[in-house]
């Protein structure tokens, strides 16, 4: 048994979901999602068990291409993030009518399965394929799905699918030029490559545009707010609580291992700039005036944050970075669950229509609250344990970088907790606000018990991730 | 059995929080309310007992209850370590707790969301715990930010005031800009000793070898930290607005317990300030600024919950002052007489508050102490205490505040005296106005007025006497505190034998504070005058009164440079970045029509020759392994 098993059921479920017809598609992509969390656990069994799951076999001669999948602590970390996320997403949206289920849905799991892939696949080429795959489900259910006027969105979407997909032109150059040097497009071949420092610095380089654009890392980060308004709220899940990630992981197991002199003369700036992106964020998000657009911008300082800790290429910053991945990824989709149930009560996520909800939707209140709280890592919350680590392996590079990083833990109580003001409380609404059904609630309670647990017992994941990331610091340290 | 025990003590008030959120409503007020009351007194219990098996064998207990974080060489255990100053602090705020969960049954009734006010109170007791017997700075950074968060719920409890809403809003990001600097204190520590354990800690110290530079730096650092908890300039403008909860929340955390989390945290990591001398100078000096300060402020206000919040600040401000001469259980020593007199201040207020329908204006007070002869006591025993009249708890333990002032710096013990005396003024200014003279409310009020029930003024009673006899601790001669924080304080805390030149002080202390009684009392009872209204104040008077104009100055400096970078962000910044790329996009616009073209065929045909496809690969290569 190996960790292609995840994908062909992702694949299947998709196939299924979409020939399964509008009434069931819903259902049945819960069904296949949830095997595929399944598969995933049982997957991670073995690998902690010692059993090698990963799966290596050529697949085209000319050019030298192998599917190959690599499953480290690491990898699976990711996977178990996204097949976590997804039956969650997928429950969460029970409660839209979509137009065309079926193909909503199939496109859904079909973007599970790309970036189950990316996160897996351990060839250059087959992970440019996913990586670039997993742009067209997003592309099209945002489009067909979104928000708004049909105009606007359609220009905000393209743009998004344009600059992502142009600065990933840049990542397959630098890959075809490996390729030239390397002749193969494994990862375990091209980190052994002798790159001279102007030829890291390059590639390093055009890396750098696909995973900042993707993550990201300002002042690339121009497609995103307009995109998570604009988008499905499950789309903006997709995007902001696993998409963004794959930028993320990518700068960790692609872009530092192979130009590694490069992430190491370019640190300061990077986290420099990383940390800009933490402030700048979070000044923008104070004054939004729609909640999904503020959510975007608290998230775009959380990455920052999150690269930061990535370009410490210290073991701790790293794994407090993965850390931080999956509670981010964890809050944000709640969040924007939050978002979605205001909007299918009032039809609004303008700050300004909202407000003078808790009195009428408590337990609503006490999970968006907790939400809100973790989101601002409360200690206790598993996002405590990653923006701690995180500016903690900071502070060991510089201490002004922890500083700097750690305004968030002011600003971003400030625009949290200034939205949740003007959104939930004050003077009782005048339009009726029910409160969560039973399977808001449900969603709501996942997202919050998994925050809370490993928020308090970080261990498994950190066991699970520390391994791979303390092979990786060594391979480039060589 | 010691560790279920443990577990029993911090855990109950959990309970009771959990308790009252999700069954609170269902099962009444009354339930709810005593359900939340009994949580505290069991852990009161608990404290009680660890602290006599303390005295009796002198041995701190020490437990790990689970593994928490490991990052690198840094192991992080939920520990927990009942010691001589964990259990002082256990017992003040579980025993104090109780008493206001007690005196909130009466005092919330009314409230339809009584039971949320128990979970709440609950939630924070069980954080006030975690606080304070935590056995490294990060456990007791878990209890640090759940109060914060408790403070935040309990000011904004009545969430339909956006006013309220706010000041708690300001409370928490007041409290975070100094939890950032606990944050980097934590992380300088770390990065130093590799382990934040108190135990751990202080023996690395003892052995030597640390840069005290860093430690200068990280004790700095956290100071920063407790200025924002304790409300010291700069970060203590959220104290006052913090009135706005309820009255016994003003009781219980924002006057007797976790105001005084900032001084807790010091004394704990004692070891480490007594390395940076220049850091203990800032404290001191902070401290007695902050004590004269708010003391000033307390002069002029009419509100009377907000007269007894400056006389918080400035009390605590006294304790700082102390905590940065080095005398920690001098400190201790008034935290502990302060939560006395200060919660039954507060309670006392409620009290007023609740009999006069919700009035806080004193200047609509007056002659009460017919209509409220036990709330009138009580309270008058308190002013007594916390104004330093002799024999009263205050008395003895800013009598020795003073006392080391004056042995440090003469210019800090005339701050401290001045703000003394200040203390007792606007202190019997409240009483007068409040309780003596006529009546100044409605005729409607007038005829409602009535003591309170015995829900609230046992509580009142009993905070009295603790306030009357609680200097007994640590009488001069005794020094019983002073001798139990010894295993803590080791051979560095204060102790006057008393010769002349303490009779002389304690007799300047006597006079300053019967000057400022006299004062008040020819100003309010014989001139008879009554504070003008708002519109009257004019001068320096006006700028006092306006607390001199401290939030509005960071108004101007602070929040709207902020908000009008945001939007400056919001509105120009961010669409001209954006067309930026949009000018990169006119180049690119090749690749946009295949974008184009995949819109318009069919998604599902396309998708499904696409998924086949792959599938068959897939599904081959891994058959064929």
């Amino acid at each position: 048994m190996n960790v292609s098993l995840i994908l062909i059921v992702l694949l299947i479920g998709a196939l299924a979901t979409f020939l399964s017809g509008d009434k069931f598609a819903a259902k049945v992509a819960l069904f296949f999602s949830l095997a595929a969390l399944g598969c995933t656990t049982l997957l991670v069994n073995h690998y902690l068990g010692g059993i090698d799951i990963s799966l290596n076999n050529p697949w085209l001669k000319q050019p030298n291409v192998s599917f190959a999948l690599k499953a480290d602590g690491l990898a699976l970390a990711m996977v178990l993030l996204t097949v976590s996320l997804t039956p969650i997403i997928i429950l969460s949206s029970f409660g839209n009518n979509f137009n065309k289920s079926k193909n909503f849905y199939a496109l859904l799991l079909f973007m599970a399965f790309a970036m189950t892939g990316t996160f897996l696949a351990a060839d250059g080429l087959l992970y440019y394929i996913f990586w670039e795959l997993s742009l067209l489900p997003i592309y099209f259910i945002a489009l067909v799905w979104g928000n708004g006027e049909v105009e606007e969105r359609k220009k905000a979407v393209v743009k998004f699918f344009i600059y992502t997909l142009a600065g990933s032109l840049f990542m397959l150059v630098a890959f075809a030029y490996l390729y030239t040097k390397a002749g193969s497009f494994m990862l375990s071949d091209l980190t052994k490559l002798k790159l001279t420092s102007t030829e890291q610095f390059w590639i390093f380089l055009a890396f750098f545009l696909a995973y900042a654009i993707k993550i990201p890392i300002i002042p690339f980060h121009t497609w995103q707010a307009k995109v998570y308004q604009k988008a499905p709220t499950v789309g903006t899940m997709l995007l902001s609580g696993i998409m963004l990630k794959m930028g993320l992981y990518s700068v960790i197991r692609w872009q530092i291992p192979i130009a590694p002199l490069a992430a190491k003369t370019y640190m300061p700036t990077l986290i420099g700039l990383s940390i800009a992106g933490v402030i700048y964020g979070s000044i923008v998000a104070l004054r939004q005036k729609d909640l999904k657009k503020l959510l975007a911008y608290s998230s775009l300082a959380h990455v920052g944050l999150i690269a930061a800790g990535c370009y410490t290429l210290t073991v701790d910053g790293i794994s407090g970075a993965v850390s931080q991945m999956i509670a981010h990824g964890f809050v944000i989709v709640g969040l924007f669950f939050a978002a979605e149930v205001l909007f299918r009560r009032f039809e609004s996520n303008k700050i300004a229509d909202l407000g003078g909800i808790r009195s009428q939707a408590p337990k609503f209140t006490s999970m968006f609250m907790i939400l809100v709280l973790a989101s601002v890592a409360l200690p206790g919350t598993f996002n405590f344990i990653g923006e701690f680590t995180v500016l903690y392996s900071l502070s060991q590079v510089n201490i002004w970088f922890a500083v700097l990083g750690g305004t968030t833990i002011i600003l971003g109580a400030y625009y949290m907790l200034k939205m949740f003001q003007n959104v939930m409380l004050g003077e009782t609404n005048t339009k009726v606000f029910a409160d969560v059904s039973l399977n808001e609630t449900i969603v709501f309670v996942i997202l919050i018990a998994f925050l809370l647990f490993y928020g308090l017992h970080p261990k498994p994941i950190v066991d699970l991730v520390n391994p791979s990331v303390k092979e990786i610091l060594t391979q480039i340290n060589r | 059995m010691e560790n279920s025990l443990v577990l029993l003590l911090l855990l109950t008030p959990c309970v009771g929080f959990l308790f009252n959120v999700f069954f609170g409503k269902k099962v009444g007020k009354s339930i709810s309310g005593a359900i939340g009351t009994i949580a505290v007194a069991i852990s009161f219990g608990m404290s009680l007992y660890f602290f006599l098996q303390l005295n009796s064998n002198g041995k701190p207990l020490s437990v790990t209850l689970f593994d928490w974080i490991q990052i690198g060489k840094l192991k992080v255990d939920f520990g927990i370590l009942l010691d001589q100053l964990s259990l002082l602090w256990l017992l003040f705020v579980t025993g104090i707790g109780f008493l206001i969960h007690l005196y909130s049954i009466n005092y919330m009734h009314e409230d339809e969301n009584m039971h949320k006010f128990f979970a709440y109170l609950n939630l924070f007791i069980f954080f006030m715990i975690t606080l304070v017997v935590g056995s490294n700075l990060l456990v007791m950074f878990i209890g640090w930010e759940g109060v914060g968060l408790c403070s935040y719920l309990l000011i904004g409890f009545w969430h339909k005031n956006q006013e309220y809403n706010d000041a708690a809003k300001k409370a928490f990001i007041m409290n975070r800009i100094g939890d950032l600097g606990f944050l980097i204190g934590i992380f300088i520590l770390a990065n130093l000793f590799s382990t934040l354990n108190f135990v751990e800690m202080k023996q690395a110290l003892a052995n030597g070898n640390t840069s005290a530079a860093f430690l200068g730096i990280a004790a700095l650092c956290l100071f920063i930290g407790a200025c924002g908890k304790s409300a010291q300039l700069p970060l203590y403008t959220w104290l006052p607005d913090a009135m706005a909860g309820p009255t016994p929340v003003s009781a219980l955390i924002h006057a007797a317990t976790m105001v005084t989390a900032g001084i807790f945290m010091i004394t704990r990591m004692n070891f480490l300030f007594d390395l940076s001398p220049e850091v203990q100078n800032i404290i001191a000096i902070v401290g007695a600024t902050t004590a004269l300060v708010a003391a000033s402020i307390g002069l002029l206000q009419n509100d009377i919950k907000k007269v007894l919040a400056y006389s918080t600040v400035s009390q605590l401000g006294l304790m700082f002052l102390a905590l940065g001469l080095g005398a920690y259980n001098v400190a201790v020593f008034h935290v502990i007489t302060h939560a006395f007199f200060k919660a039954c201040l507060f309670l006392g207020s409620g009290s007023v508050i609740h009999a006069l329908h919700g009035e806080q204006d004193m200047r609509k007070m007056g002659g009460l102490r017919k209509a409220m002869p036990i709330t009138f006591a009580t309270m008058l025993i308190s002013t007594l205490a916390i104004a330093g009249i002799f024999p009263f708890a205050g008395f003895w333990s800013k009598d020795e505040i003073l006392m080391v002032a004056f042995e440090h710096n003469k210019v800090l013990w005339v701050i401290g005296s001045i703000a003394s005396i200040m203390t007792a003024f606007y202190m019997f200014r409240l009483m007068y106005l409040t309780f003596f003279r006529h009546f100044r409310g409605t005729e409607e009020q007038k005829h409602h007025l009535h003591e309170s029930p015995s829900l609230i003024t046992l509580p009142l009673i009993i905070l009295a006497a603790l306030a009357t006899v609680g200097g007994l601790i640590n009488l001069p001669g005794s020094n019983w505190l002073n001798h139990f924080l010894e295993p803590i304080l080791a051979g560095k805390h204060e102790e006057h034998a008393l010769g002349n030149q303490e009779y002389m002080l304690m007799g300047i202390a006597l006079a300053g504070a019967i000057i400022g009684i006299v004062w008040a009392y020819t100003k309010y009872i014989k001139q008879g005058f009554v504070p003008r209204q708002d519109s009257e104040i004019v001068g320096f008077y006006k700028t006092i009164y306006n607390k001199y104009y401290v939030d509005e100055i960071y108004t101007v400096v602070i929040i709207k440079p902020i908000n009008s970078l945001s939007n400056f962000f919001r509105t120009t910044l961010e669409p001209a970045l954006g067309n930026v790329v949009y000018g990169f996009g006119t180049v690119a616009n090749g690749l946009s029509n295949q974008g184009k073209k995949l819109q318009s065929g069919s998604i599902g045909l396309y998708l499904f020759a696409f998924v086949i496809g792959v599938l068959a690969i897939v599904s081959y290569l891994f058959l064929a392994q």
